[in-house]
């Protein structure tokens, strides 16, 4: 990017920017632009359509009579930032977030440990492992819905057979357990993802560095603490953060499960209901809009915090 | 969204290699629904030589409407006939002819309260085509068992329901259950809550003559006081999160007295398969207390000529045909359809196939109408604050005087000067 002003760059000295250096950055640029272009048409075009039809007050049955109304669905007296259903869907989306990556990279971990071990089970073990992942969210939420259910569900059956519960519990209609089933049915799906990366950052950890501390007598949970866990934290961290931008787009799961209650709406439901639902398109712009903002913002937070974790290091 | 288009697509691709002349009408995708459609079409195409093409779409209704919207609005005459819903016309009245001057007078001889539900701004959108209405399905045996009448009121509905439901329980059978019905936070728990209100004489959320809300009354605040006291008592909990085919489960297994639903409901309980054949009465919803009415909430589908279409004489003349009494008959007698046209419902055949067709007349034809056609394209907004203010009550994370004074106020707050006036 710095070509432009022909400062050679600060780590070389300046004799050695040669045409033959220029020609490798041009081939460089050249190189990359068609994933560039592809890039603006499928995810830069469609976004920018959104950011300028949240700005006018568009409908669903009528697109071409709309009027431009500048940021009046943002910050207008009806405007998305003093609708509280807005904000109870962020909050809901960032419980959603906290709760479900942070009991999957636990879990993730422990399963990812486990599966190191090595046994003539593991590569059973492993492909076991995976299956929740490969079932359609859409699936498993329907699967979850009959399970949970209150009358026929086999989750209920087995608790009352066990005498936990004196009797059948809903699930997903009492508002004190909709949201904690929401969380629990996506760690079930996603628990699965987090362990197969741990597990593969696990297997990079070079033996001869246990070989040692071996010999020299640590104890196991100091291995762990001191070698495994600093070895394996990248890993861990990328893998968190995949995990947190799909929590915070969450929508199928909730859809299917909960339909539009506000007690589990989450953001994206939000903007369905509204561009859909309600036909609000410029409405529901604003609110995908925003929705796009913040996963950017929590983002980019994230990665900075990470990174300054990794250099202190 | 993208989905939609994709759709939109094909169906484009599909009509383009039709004749011109030729009429598309959208029908029902939903198994004997799009069959029976493109029989009565078959008739009109051989009676006229026309040629019509049936088009189908999606079942989800949501799903439907987004699609039709993309098509109407783009301002095809793509399709020339669309079955929509009940609570449609007033989303789609702008994009449909007003069939008044075209039906000759036909619309005369179904049920006035859906012409008056299809009337917007005094054009006549679209035609019924069938109807439905909420009902009350009781277990026949469990009131003789317990020498319990039918209940009049919601009062004596929730007193048989608890004595019926303890007796059973006392006797071995602990999933039973007094009385379960739609509560999920959808459109089917506005139909619910509305019979509740009309019941009471609490209104129908907005005043229809002025246009402004209307729920905020102490009828209103009642009903849903009745409605939150059965929950956890003789309704399962989890009915919040209940649709109709949740409540069809737990009744046909047997494990309900009473059941809030549709008339589609009748014909699966009578089913070989079905626990409680044979055991099922239908009747009008109670009324609320002594001097409540009946109420049940309309529902059913109607069929409307696009605006955009080349055809429209033609068009029209395909839909008074299929919404006319000699396919309305065919449809009642194969599908359980119920008829728009009052002179059916004491049509011999049609009361065969469909016993409780003549019983509760009235219940059809009082059928109340949602707020659809005064709240226009705010419909689903209205609705939907309706059945979230509703589902708090229920769920016990509201009292019902205070939800009702915020939805009052929010519905004030989308349409300040009321609905139906420039907005």
């Amino acid at each position: 990017m710095s070509s432009e002003t022909l400062a050679p760059p600060l780590c070389l000295p300046p004799r050695t920017v040669s045409s033959l250096q220029r020609s490798r950055q041009r081939m460089a640029w050249l190189l990359v632009a068609p994933s560039l272009l592809v890039l603006l048409a499928i995810a830069g075009l469609p976004l920018l359509r959104t950011f300028w039809m949240s700005l006018s007050d568009a409908q669903l049955a009528d697109l071409s009579s709309r009027q431009f109304v500048g940021l009046a669905n943002y910050i207008g007296d009806s405007g998305v930032l003093n609708d509280p259903e807005w904000w109870g869907a962020v909050r809901n989306t960032l419980w959603f977030a906290l709760m479900s990556v942070g009991m999957e990279t636990v879990l993730g971990l422990g399963i990812a440990l486990m599966l190191n071990h090595p046994s003539r089970l593991k590569t059973l073990l492993r492909a076991a492992v995976l299956v929740p992942w490969a079932i359609p969210t859409v699936v498993s939420a329907k699967m979850w819905s009959w399970m949970l259910h209150d009358q026929f569900g086999v989750i209920n059956a087995m608790l009352l057979a066990l005498g936990l519960i004196g009797e059948p519990l809903a699930w997903t209609a009492d508002p004190d357990l909709a949201f904690v089933t929401i969380v629990l049915v996506d760690v079930w799906k996603t628990t699965p993802f987090m362990a197969l990366l741990i597990l593969a950052a696990l297997q990079m950890v070079p033996s001869d560095c246990y070989e040692a501390a071996r010999v020299d007598g640590v104890p196991t949970w100091s291995v762990f603490l001191n070698l495994t866990l600093p070895l394996i934290t990248p890993a861990v961290l990328v893998a968190m953060i995949f995990r947190t931008l799909d929590a915070l787009r969450v929508f199928d799961l909730i859809y299917v499960m909960t339909s539009n209650s506000r007690t589990t709406k989450s953001m994206s439901v939000y903007v369905r209901e509204q561009m859909i639902d309600f036909q609000l398109v410029g409405y529901g712009s604003a609110a995908a809009t925003l929705l796009f903002l913040l996963i950017a913002l929590i983002t980019l937070c994230y990665m900075a915090l990470a990174r300054r974790r990794m250099e202190g290091h | 969204m993208k989905r939609s288009l994709i759709s939109v697509a094909v169906l484009l691709g599909v009509a383009a290699s039709a004749q011109a002349a030729s009429l598309k009408i959208s029908c029902g995708a939903v198994g004997q629904e799009l069959e029976l459609c493109k029989q009565a079409v078959a008739q009109w195409s051989k009676k006229t030589g026309h040629d019509v093409q049936v088009v189908a779409t999606p079942n989800d209704s949501n799903e439907r409407l987004a699609l039709y919207q993309q098509i109407l609005g783009s301002g095809s005459d793509k399709i020339d006939i669309f079955q929509i819903d009940v609570v449609w016309p007033g989303i789609l009245a702008n994009h449909l002819v007003d069939l008044k001057p075209l039906a000759r007078g036909a619309e005369k001889q179904h049920f006035a309260g859906i012409v008056s539900n299809n009337t917007v701004a005094g054009r006549l959108v679209a035609m019924p085509w069938f109807t439905d209405a909420g009902l009350l399905y009781y277990r026949k045996d469990l009131l003789e068992k317990y020498k319990q009448p039918l209940p009049k009121t919601w009062e004596a509905l929730t007193a048989s329901a608890r004595k019926i439901q303890d007796g059973e329980r006392a006797a071995g059978n602990d999933r039973m259950w007094g009385y379960v019905w739609q509560g999920r936070a959808y459109e089917g728990l506005s139909c619910d809550a509305l019979e509740w209100l009309v019941s009471y004489k609490g209104g129908t959320i907005i005043d229809n003559a002025s246009g402004k809300p209307s729920i905020n009354n102490p009828q209103a605040v009642k009903a849903l006081q009745t409605a939150a006291g059965w929950v956890g008592t003789i309704t399962p909990k989890a009915v919040l999160n209940y649709g109709e085919e949740e409540a069809r489960g737990v009744f046909q297994a047997g494990n309900a007295v009473f059941m809030r639903n549709w008339p589609y409901a009748w014909a699966l309980t009578q089913k070989d398969d079905s626990a409680v054949r044979g055991k099922v009465g239908v009747m009008a919803l109670p009324k609320g207390g002594a001097d409540g009415r009946n109420a049940a909430t309309l529902g059913g589908w109607q069929l409307a000529v696009s605006k955009y279409t080349r055809n429209p004489q033609l068009a029209a003349e395909l839909v008074l045909f299929l919404t006319g009494s000699e396919v309305q008959k065919q449809r009642a007698i194969n599908g359980a359809y119920n008829p728009t046209i009052g002179a059916l419902y004491r049509d011999p055949a049609v009361l065969q196939a469909n016993p409780f067709f003549g019983e509760l007349y009235n219940t059809f034809t009082s059928a109340v109408g949602r707020p659809s056609s005064i709240t226009g394209t705010r419909y689903n907004q209205v609705s939907n604050q309706f059945w979230n203010a509703t589902h708090d009550v229920l769920s016990g994370k509201s009292d019902a005087a205070s939800a009702l004074a915020r939805l009052d106020a929010s519905l004030k707050r989308l349409a300040p000067a009321g609905f139906g006036r420039a907005q």
